[in-house]
């Protein structure tokens, strides 16, 4: 399984105290930090190669680095904690089990990015986290790891959390401000980038859970000593969420470029009941799903992944056995779409109900072959014709689920 | 005429320190509005509007948009199965027609004693203790069709203990 950055400790009572935190060496890395100059730290994140965790894979350090330095408005570190690609739980173990992990890498982040006051915005769904989380939270301010002095240092930062009420699509950057702001959450048209132009119009970061929470292990250990784990280009560790017909579903930090095939024997412990494996969703439902055959010799990083025709996405790990009919999986994906998008751009809006309507329609003994051309048709005309990724992250699904198990969709068929 | 407790109120004033542009408090303060009052209703969002000085239509708008905050009322105890892929692959699809067996109303229907209501949800980010199931600041888990009755069960005595 490799190095474990982020659930060494997991299962330790008491981790989630200041406390307990600390007995594991906990707010030491902040403490190293803040004896660095904010862009030697900006460097050594770019060093360690760590991308973000969220679903975009997009280089951390790189993301701080376009920041403008002294722009005359506040610079604002915001957390997506909103957690809500399906097949993805594993900001949720952090914040339940880990959140001063969370809380200093916010910390660190933020004194690198010359940023006073931040937010963890986290979906509303997670209300029984709320307390645990503000409790974490004052037992910071308590202790001066957070508040007008950090650490006795001239740098000053507040993190509040703020709750989400309910929209996936208020994990996107851009509408995650919009709704912090007050607002419906659509998505904004960039340029410009949140970097430059974000929360109250003010210079933005906007970073995963698991992202933040990687950073005090990077600044403890070096950078170099996170870059030497994982592949030339995906370095370091990825949380997995483990679900659907695997023996042992969890979550699991393994080294990027673990390969896929082991990773459901080992570690999520096979398929239950003598069953074959089918399907694979690597990295939330919006990812491109893989036959079984397509597994063998897939290793669990970005470009392996991206080789074999999909992404690593959120780690949102699904495994299917041959009992599954994957046009139904489909349709419960596009179910979910037609549900969760803002409205705000008609390719979107229509394309995502119409697939919806289609594939119920199909599934319920009503479709036609030609259904599934449209289908692919819709695809393509939703396909980077909006704002945001949310009609692509239904276009991936369809055009693979349609393309690589034609055959099954075609036997539903009546005509 | 609503009006927020004293000590919602408080917190209210609280919720505004947390912001540097009051504008940011209008989602929190809709929720303990609704946590105050029970749902969005026309009546509350004129009350938030006032209190913070927006158009009610402009905190219908928001509100409207975010499916935790509710634009009719729901039972006390509004049961929110996942039916996403990993909650489905397990069995919701049976735990939803449970619900609907047991309590005897269709989805967003409150029952006659105004203790429930049950509603499909998207993903509670749960999908390795599927089946999941929100009740509002709980998370039901491991969730089959026996422990649907179980747990209505449950929440019916724990409502005649209140």
């Amino acid at each position: 399984m490799g190095i474990q950055t982020l659930l060494e400790h997991i299962n330790t009572p008491g981790y989630e105290t200041l406390e307990g935190y600390r007995k594991y060496g906990g707010y030491t890395a902040l403490e190293k930090a803040l004896q660095m100059e904010p862009t030697a730290l900006i460097d050594e994140v770019k060093a360690s190669g760590l991308r973000g965790r969220g679903g975009a894979g997009f280089p951390t350090g790189m993301k701080w680095s376009f920041v403008p330095r002294n722009s005359g408005k506040p610079t604002y570190l915001l957390c997506n904690a909103d957690e809500s690609e399906p097949g993805t739980f594993k900001d949720r173990l952090l914040l339940e089990r880990n959140p001063h992990a969370l809380i200093e890498g916010m910390a660190i982040a933020a004194y690198a990015l010359d940023c006073h006051l931040s937010y963890i915005y986290m979906r509303g769904e997670f209300g029984f986290l709320v307390e645990p989380i503000n409790r974490a939270l004052a037992e910071a301010r308590a202790a001066g790891l957070l508040g007008p002095s950090v650490m006795g240092k001239d740098f000053a930062l507040d993190i509040y959390l703020h709750l989400g009420q309910g929209a996936y699509i208020c994990g996107e950057e851009t509408s995650l401000i919009e709704s912090l702001e007050g607002y419906r959450g659509y998505p904004r048209i960039k340029p410009p980038f949140p970097a430059v132009s974000g929360f109250l119009a003010s210079p933005t970061v906007v970073n995963n859970v698991e992202t933040l929470a990687a950073l005090p292990w990077i600044i403890n250990n070096g950078a170099a000593a996170y870059a030497a784990v994982g592949t030339e280009k995906s370095k370091g560790t990825k949380l997995f969420s483990a679900s659907g017909h695997i023996n042992k579903p969890g979550v699991y930090e393994v080294d990027l470029g673990y390969p896929l095939l082991d990773f459901i024997n080992n570690e999520c412990g096979g398929i239950p009941n003598g069953r074959k494996l089918k399907a694979v969703i690597p990295g939330g439902s919006s990812v491109p799903v893989l036959k079984a055959e397509e597994c063998e010799g897939v290793l669990l990083d970005y470009e392996s992944l991206a080789k074999a025709g999909t992404m690593l996405g959120s780690g949102g790990f699904i495994v299917f056995d041959d009992t599954v009919s994957m046009p139904e999986v489909l349709t419960v994906i596009a179910d979910f779409y037609a549900h969760e998008s803002c409205g705000q751009c008609t390719p979107c809006r229509e394309g995502t109900g119409w697939a919806a309507k289609i594939l119920h329609n199909l599934v319920g003994g009503k479709g036609r072959k030609s259904d599934l051309d449209l289908l692919l048709k819709i695809a393509d005309n939703m396909e980077g014709k909006t704002i945001c990724p949310l009609a692509d992250a239904d276009v991936m699904p369809i055009r693979s689920f349609v393309t690589k198990y034609r055959d099954e969709f075609e036997a539903l068929c009546v005509s | 005429m609503i009006q927020f407790s004293e000590e919602a109120m408080r917190e209210y004033q609280e919720i505004l320190r947390h912001y540097p542009e009051k504008r940011a408090a209008v989602i929190p303060v809709l929720t303990l509005a609704q946590r105050e009052f029970g749902w969005i209703s026309q009546e509350v969002a004129e009350y938030v509007g006032n209190l913070m000085d927006y158009p009610a239509s402009d905190m219908k708008s928001v509100s409207s948009f975010y499916v935790l905050l509710r634009q009719k009322p729901v039972g006390k105890y509004h049961l929110e199965i996942c039916r996403n892929i990993s909650c489905w692959l397990k069995g919701a699809t049976a735990c939803m027609a449970e619900a609907k067996r047991v309590l005897g109303v269709e989805a967003q229907e409150v029952t006659p004693d105004g203790l429930f209501s049950w509603d499909f949800t998207e993903c509670l980010a749960s999908c390795g203790t599927a089946v999941a199931m929100q009740v509002g600041d709980r998370y039901i888990e491991n969730l089959t069709p026996e422990k649907m009755g179980e747990v209505i069960e449950q929440l019916r005595r724990e409502a005649a203990d209140q």
